[in-house]
């Protein structure tokens, strides 16, 4: 890897601007196309400004059938990552690629597909990657189980030294006037 | 000797944080592994970016290995692939495939035009449907793809001369001694 050329390692904001330059690329289409007047730019602007209370998602209205439907929607690709800016969901994430996704699954809704369904066709083209909740299988043993393991390392250790320091603390009892002594507690 | 475990358990903490670092130094960090490597490429039928009426299918572009090429003109990194595609495009030994991602027709001749066409052929697909299939998510990617029609390679990101040198050109000597 060419440091410097391809997003370097320790700059990992590097990704941000990333997705920023391809929705720039977008927007300078779309400002071609519909010249705003003054008071579409004061209109546009209250509606930005109330934009935020909507809480996300909206980021353009789709036909959904019916409420169900939009509720499935939302709540199959808050599962979903996006794969270009990979901290956001697919529901969230403005880049070309969600929003391209994002159509894709409501197309695949529309034809009667199940979330599995279309998950699995997510997993064929972009890997598990896709999944914030990666499946069980022998290559994610370790992610699955290995805080488990830490726990009951963890808990191994705790026993052990509750245990010298019960055996010390039975020791001295039995001498009674040797005074306190060191109880082992060595952490 | 266990006064001496916490200062163990710190040092294999920043053992762990040394191996990340590295580890990051050398892979990127953003490249989401293709699943479809080894595979058949998807099938296509995308028209031609310079002749709309012409469309390109899977099927005609199979018996000869190529290079297939994402860009766009709104793409920054494939302004710094780009070079490197003009200079080693006809060194590689397989057709040099340009994909015209998600981008308006006359921007991208217009980019052309600018900077050069290193391309054998063009294909474009402005609604970005296809490429799906393909599972691009940005631009630049490149697929090397086989005789009989099968991904052999992917690169995430601009193809540089190290990644041209080190990775493309090995895959593409594999891919010509197996299937010629």
């Amino acid at each position: 890897m060419l440091p410097g050329l391809r997003r370097s390692p320790l700059a990992g904001d590097a990704l941000v601007p990333e997705c920023g330059i391809r929705d720039t690329g977008f927007a300078k289409t779309k400002a071609k196309a519909s010249p705003a007047s003054g008071l579409l730019r004061v209109l546009l602007l209250l509606v930005l400004a109330f934009a935020g209370l909507a809480h996300a998602q909206a980021i353009e209205p789709m036909p959904f059938k019916d409420h169900a439907q939009e509720l499935r929607f939302q709540h199959l690709t808050r599962q979903l990552r996006c794969p270009m800016c990979q901290n956001e969901t697919l529901a969230d994430s403005n880049a070309p690629i969600a929003r391209d996704l994002r159509n894709q699954i409501f197309r695949m809704m529309q034809q009667g597909r199940s979330d599995e369904q279309i998950k699995q066709y997510l997993v064929a083209r972009y890997s598990d990657f896709v999944l914030y909740d990666p499946p069980l299988d022998p290559r994610t043993w370790l992610l699955w189980f290995g805080p488990l393991l830490i726990l009951l390392g963890g808990a191994g250790v705790v026993l052990v030294a509750i245990r010298r320091r019960n055996r010390a603390g039975s020791s001295t009892e039995a001498p009674a006037d040797k005074g306190p002594i060191d109880n082992g507690d060595d952490w | 000797m266990s006064r001496l475990f916490p200062f163990i358990g710190f040092m294999l903490l920043v053992g762990l944080f040394g191996f990340g670092i590295w580890w990051n130094t050398q892979h990127d960090p953003n490249a989401i592994p293709t699943p479809l490597l080894n595979k058949p490429a998807p099938a296509f039928d995308l028209p031609k970016l310079y002749e709309p009426a012409q469309t390109v299918s899977k099927a005609d572009l199979l018996g000869k290995p190529y290079l297939l090429n994402v860009f766009a003109s709104w793409c920054i990194e494939c302004g710094v692939e780009h070079p490197v595609l003009t200079a080693e495009g006809p060194t590689l030994g397989v057709q040099l495939i340009g994909y015209n991602y998600k981008d308006a027709p006359d921007d991208a001749k217009g980019w052309l035009a600018k900077h050069g066409n290193p391309y054998d052929l063009l294909i474009a697909d402005e609604p970005g449907n296809t490429a799906i299939d393909f599972g691009v998510y940005g631009a630049p990617e490149s697929f090397l793809i086989d005789a009989k029609g099968v991904i052999r390679y992917k690169h995430i990101g601009p193809l540089t001369p190290e990644v041209v040198a080190k990775e493309l050109k090995p895959a593409i000597a594999a891919m010509l001694k197996e299937t010629p």
